[in-house]
């Protein structure tokens, strides 16, 4: 179990800044994941912490020591990539206890160690059977053997579900988070996938270009976007954005869509006029006949308890997740009702939220 | 008219048998897609169409026409597989007009120019056409390689996976795009994956396989609100349908021949637990953002269920549950009382 630290750390490889500036700090004993689309400088970021990679400034603390310098083998920590990578040749066994064998561990504590980990992942009925003919799951299990055998302070995985189908991943996500609960350790986890990061994490470092958008939990990121880029990363599907020119004062509850007064969470900045992006999740979007917020259905995807409904409207589109038992009709016109106090609103500019009630008392990273 | 069929076709790798007694008629316009775990069949299904598989027995028809024993060239398909093949000294342009350019073609180059511009249009790559192929994001490279698919004008395109490499973000936009595009264009797709969602908001009808058959086939409505099988059931739903002993349910509502109770959702309500109904506390509330779970514990069997954004439950809280028209299954996993219209494939 360790924390981890890191201080404003950057990586520029030539000409081209991977890594600007990043800070955050991992508790002892807590699973962080660091998500954000191919290219934001997560894998970077991460190879830095593993000492695979030098950062170019900045520190990396590990339990407080100092280690931005020292090689990966000095650090002591795991880096699991895609799991799956097992030596088809060995056993079980042997391929659980490999690592200790590398740095020529005592046989009897090998022994130990292998039996002890095959027990945790509830493999150890396993241990003399050749890798080639398990299922995928127990495949899994023995990668993950591997990597946790070592009792390492830290481990730092790389997508290592990339390579699975849906359905499994999501057994492994819980069955990852489960280890991880029961052998105490601080993970790190690297993924593109905001359903495995909602799943899994403790908190949640969203990555852009290079840089950390906002830090938190998975609900507080989700119900409390910083950015325009976050709240479209988060959510399948993710927030809709209107369009809007207005003018905002301190204290105002509602915003006008072409005349249409909306009411929103107590805005606490004031703003001279400009263009906005409100900020609205599906499940927050309802129809109402009363509503002159008017749009026309231009799509319904059928999911079997919710449908997601597209709705056209003067200011932009708007996806509702409403039960499939509503009947929608394509072509049709509708009111639209959002729920207030979960509106954001964003200047469309900068792509940065607004300070509201929504948003005090929530913000945190 | 139907574009494609395959006739009780059945096929064997060595002691596997990867499909068997399969039938399946596609009708011309229609987006087919096969549902199914790895290993279920569905790859197999797809080359056997192609003609890169011969079958054991059966008969595989394109347009009327018997192709059973035509190799792929002869055969009017178009196939997207899950890696994108794309030649990568080629210009996005070239890569799309190749296929127009084989020699058994000898189409002119201004129709082919017309073509591959219609094609890039529909897929919003035009301003990349003059791009290297490898110069392209991936989003972009399953595109070229769904648009070399588009050029040609087959009777039928047979699509492996074709997003499956895609991060979640640009899939559930090309998924919406390729709906468009074979709606536009009404073009007959027969599309196989193991995503539940590509299935249920692309279809026209889902075919869910397992094992090398064809379980049931219908339209997703159907197939999520009438499966035939307890396995059936389980393909579809998110959280998966939670499947119960029928003993926990004691009530008299449940048909006698009935052992296993599947519950979704939209068949539970939780209300106070000083209401009648069997009493289940809240072992865990998952939040997973827009999709809550609730995980709850009814006698020793645990219960997922989507979590209602105005009722505030919390982990210990005692509930009382009621279930509507939940989905019955006997001891063979077959549902009772099934109304016969989900279709028995």
């Amino acid at each position: 179990m360790a924390e981890i630290k890191v201080e404003q750390v950057t990586k520029t490889f030539e000409t081209f800044a991977a890594v600007k500036g990043v800070s955050f700090t991992v508790d002892h004993g807590s699973f962080f994941v660091i998500l954000g689309p191919s290219g934001c400088g997560k894998t970077t970021t991460l190879r830095m912490i593993a000492g695979l990679e030098l950062p170019t400034s900045g520190r990396i603390l590990l339990d407080g020591e100092n280690v931005t310098g020292l090689r990966a083998s000095a650090r002591d920590i795991a880096f699991v990539f895609q799991l799956f990578a097992l030596y088809p040749h060995m056993n079980v066994r042997q391929n659980i206890g490999f690592p200790l064998r590398c740095q020529n561990y005592p046989r009897a504590e090998i022994r130990r160690s292998v039996e002890e980990t095959a027990k945790l992942l509830r493999i150890d009925h396993l241990l003399e059977r050749r890798v080639g003919g398990l299922s995928g799951g127990d495949r899994q299990r023995v990668a993950l053997g591997r990597a946790i055998v070592r009792r390492p302070k830290a481990f730092l995985m790389d997508e290592p579900l990339g390579a699975l189908d849906s359905e499994f991943r999501r057994l492994m996500c819980g069955e990852l988070r489960e280890l991880h609960d029961r052998i105490d350790a601080t993970s790190i986890y690297i993924t593109h996938d905001q359903l495995e990061a909602m799943a899994m994490a403790d908190r949640i470092a969203i990555m852009n270009q290079g840089m950390v958008e906002q830090i938190g939990t998975p609900q507080e990121i989700y119900d409390r976007p910083n950015t325009m880029f976050v709240a479209d990363f988060i959510g399948a599907p993710p927030m809709s954005f209107l369009d809007i020119r207005a003018s905002l004062s301190r204290g105002a509850r509602s915003i006008e869509i072409d005349g249409v007064p909306v009411e929103m969470p107590e805005v606490f900045e004031d703003r001279a006029e400009g263009r906005f992006a409100l900020g609205v999740r599906p499940e927050n979007v309802s129809f109402a006949d009363s509503s002159q917020l008017r749009g026309r259905v231009i799509g319904a995807e059928y999911l079997g308890t919710t449908q997601i409904v597209t709705v056209t409207t003067a200011n932009g589109q708007i996806k509702a997740r409403l039960p499939s038992a509503n009947a929608v009709r394509v072509g049709e016109q509708v009111g639209l009702a959002l729920r207030p106090d979960r509106l954001s609103l964003f200047d469309a500019s900068s792509g940065q939220a607004l300070s509201s009630a929504l948003y005090a008392g929530g913000r945190h990273g | 008219m139907a574009d494609v069929a395959l006739v009780q076709v059945s096929k064997s790798f060595g002691a596997v048998e990867a499909v068997r007694g399969f039938s399946l008629s596609i009708a011309d316009g229609e987006f087919v897609v096969l549902l199914g775990p790895t290993g279920a069949g569905k790859t197999t299904t797809l080359r056997l169409i192609a003609g890169l598989e011969r079958p054991d027995r059966g008969s595989v028809v394109i347009k009327g026409r018997d192709v059973t024993e035509q190799v792929p060239a002869e055969r009017d398909v178009a196939f997207v597989f899950q890696q994108y093949s794309l030649y990568p000294h080629l210009t996005v342009y070239d890569n799309l007009a190749f296929p127009l350019r084989s020699p058994a073609r000898r189409m002119n180059e201004s129709v082919i120019r017309r073509r591959v511009q219609q094609v890039a249009e529909l897929l919003h790559i035009e301003h990349k056409l003059d791009n290297r192929a490898t110069a392209l994001s991936g989003g972009e490279m399953q595109r070229v390689a769904i648009g070399r698919a588009l050029v040609r004008e087959p009777a039928v395109y047979l699509m492996d996976e074709p997003l499956s490499s895609l991060d979640a973000k640009l899939r559930a936009e090309l998924r919406l795009e390729l709906k468009r595009i074979q709606r536009e264009l009404g073009t007959t797709i027969l599309y196989v994956t193991h995503d539940q969602i590509e299935a249920m908001t692309m279809a026209d009808r889902i075919g869910v396989m397992n094992e090398g058959a064809l379980i049931q086939l219908g339209t997703p409505r159907e197939i999520y609100e009438r499966p035939n099988s307890a396995y059936v059931a389980s393909r579809l739903g998110t959280p998966a349908i939670n499947l119960i002993p029928a003993e926990l349910l004691r009530s008299d509502a449940v048909p006698p021949n009935v052992r296993t109770v599947g519950l979704r959702t939209e068949h539970i309500r939780i209300s106070s637990a000083d209401r009648s109904g069997p009493l289940a506390q809240v072992h865990w509330v998952e939040h997973l953002g827009d999709q809550n779970h609730v995980h709850l514990k009814l006698a020793t069997h645990s219960l997922v269920t989507l979590a209602d954004p105005v009722q505030q439950l919390r982990a210990g809280d005692q509930v009382s549950l009621e279930f509507t028209d939940p989905l019955y299954f006997d001891s063979a996993g077959n549902r009772v009382g099934s109304d016969g219209a989900g279709g028995r494939a």
